[in-house]
């Protein structure tokens, strides 16, 4: 018998292990939803799939009766258009941040601990303060997304800055580089593999600070739309609300690992 | 004509001296190679050199003039390791020099300069047999082409001086031999004045035209720091000034 580290499943077996626990979530729910609903055909916390199928119907291929739009696809335009300007800005900011600061020993004294701080924010708890001083409408939920993002990846992109091996940075003024050169062309073109890196990592918590603010002050968007209908119990929108949010966060990520791969081919990951 | 003069030079970091009162004249083109036992200060010696360091006392002058006190384009430099650019091609890093001292602003090249540029790093690229690797990226090479790479990409851009940091260390002692007849006929063809810090006495003597040993003179065994090394033999070897053919014996 070989020990356990060296025990390794096939590509088929893999695969299957990887089905494993959604298979065995979705079966343990619809065993509980049958059970609940055999007990009280009224109950609304376990709906059955039948029910979350003709919800998901309405909301995604049926007008609204008093907006007269596509639920769904009105909520989802609405967060990812938020999402994405946040995830944008965050990344020029951080970029230009996090590399000044790395390349720039001046700039890194002034601005390396306050951003450091800043970044132990609770972006949550400035968000009533976004909300009064810059209202409600999009400016502060894209805020509150940029200021929870930016200083991680500003702070990622420093440290990543530092791991440059001081050689190369010697070696490029040998060959007369100016500071600027530096950063132009060898600092900057091997940050952007890292700033996608950084991106991914940070998509989870910006997801977060969309859903919370648009729960809040809002009038559409995905968070929005879960937190009116939990004053009705309404799991079977919910549900799928969820899972969507999920699928969409889980395609960005595999996109821009996807893009990583692609246009970065020098930069093997977790070189 | 490159002159370097060291006149009573110390380093010192804290209470370690590290180098007390070195002295040394070297002429144009020549080949200096710097042995002696680890932590003697040949690597801050040539830390100097580049502008890495500054010297704690004395005079450290090229040409009759200080030592600027940051890295330039007049002194290049081949690392043990590190010193290609991950995210450029070979035949890219070998441009980098020459885009850099023709763009200030955006550091690249257009046009008939960029063309230029080509042609003479595709010339360098065969004379240091790299031509079939001009697209790959340098973590596709192996130890040795990738040293090749660097000293091209130092030479490329001409300097006065050369600084070596045991470019040949991590290297397989076969390769070492073609390594030394590529540098050989690089300083010859680019008369620059190379330094070279190495561990191989042997490689020392046979490529150098001026071997420096640096050693400490005095030890107090009760305060391992408060003496530092300097150059304690300084020997004018023959070397190969003359371009050279066949491979070296021995080497």
């Amino acid at each position: 018998m070989r020990r356990l580290v060296n025990q390794q499943p096939g590509r088929g077996a893999a695969f299957g292990l990887s089905a494993l626990p959604f298979i065995l979530i979705v079966a343990a729910y619809l065993f509980y939803s049958h059970a609940r609903l055999l007990e009280n055909p009224g109950d609304k916390l376990l709906p059955a799939p039948a029910t979350i199928a003709a919800t998901l119907h309405e909301y995604a291929f049926e007008e609204d009766e008093r907006s007269g739009e596509y639920l769904l696809w009105n909520d989802t335009w609405a967060s990812l258009e938020r999402l994405l300007t946040a995830l944008a800005i965050s990344a020029f900011l951080g970029v230009t941040l996090g590399v000044a600061i790395g390349v720039l020993p001046y700039l890194k004294a002034t601005l390396a601990p306050f951003v450091a701080v800043v970044s132990l924010i609770p972006p949550l708890a400035i968000l009533p303060i976004l909300f009064i001083v810059v209202g409600l409408g999009e400016v502060a939920k894209i805020t509150l997304i940029v200021i929870g993002v930016t200083p991680v990846i500003a702070r990622d992109l420093s440290m990543r800055v530092a791991e440059l091996p001081r050689e190369q940075i010697i070696k490029a003024q040998t060959l007369g580089a100016s500071t600027w050169h530096l950063v132009l062309r060898v600092v900057l073109p091997q940050m952007w593999p890292r700033l996608l890196d950084a991106l991914r990592l940070t998509l989870g918590s910006a997801w977060l600070f969309l859903i919370a603010a648009e729960a809040i002050a809002s009038t559409e968007g995905l968070g929005y739309r879960i937190f009116l209908v939990r004053r009705y119990l309404a799991m079977d929108v919910i549900l799928p609300y969820v899972a969507w949010i999920t699928l969409l966060a889980f395609s960005m990520d595999g996109l821009l690992r996807l893009f990583r791969a692609k246009a970065f081919a020098w930069a093997k990951a977790g070189v | 004509m490159t002159q370097v003069t060291v006149k009573h030079l110390w380093k010192t970091f804290g209470n370690q001296v590290v180098l007390e009162n070195v002295n040394l004249h070297v002429g144009d083109h020549e080949f200096v190679t710097i042995v002696g036992a680890s932590g003697c200060g040949k690597t801050t010696f040539l830390r100097m050199l580049l502008g890495m360091e500054t010297p704690s006392r004395g005079e450290f002058l090229i040409d009759g003039n200080a030592l600027p006190s940051e890295p330039g384009p007049d002194r290049g430099i081949v690392f043990q390791r590190y010193s290609l650019f991950p995210h450029l091609t070979v035949m890219q890093n070998l441009l980098l020099g020459l885009e850099l001292r023709g763009a200030p602003l955006c550091g690249r090249l257009f046009g008939a300069a960029r063309r230029r540029a080509l042609e003479r790093a595709k010339e360098l690229l065969d004379a240091v047999g790299l031509a079939a690797a001009a697209d790959k990226y340098p973590q596709q090479l192996s130890g040795g082409m990738q040293q090749r790479l660097s000293i091209a990409q130092s030479v490329i851009c001409e300097p006065k001086i050369l600084l070596l940091d045991e470019p040949f260390g991590a290297l397989d002692p076969g390769i070492t031999a073609d390594m030394h007849l590529l540098i050989l006929k690089l300083w010859n063809m680019n008369k620059m004045t190379i330094f070279m810090v190495t561990h191989d006495l042997q490689e020392s003597f046979e490529l150098g035209t001026r071997l420096l040993v640096f050693d400490k003179v005095r030890v107090d065994p009760q305060a391992p720091d408060a003496f530092g090394a300097t150059i304690t033999f300084n020997i004018p070897l023959k070397g190969h000034r003359e371009p050279v053919q066949a491979p070296m014996p021995g080497g």
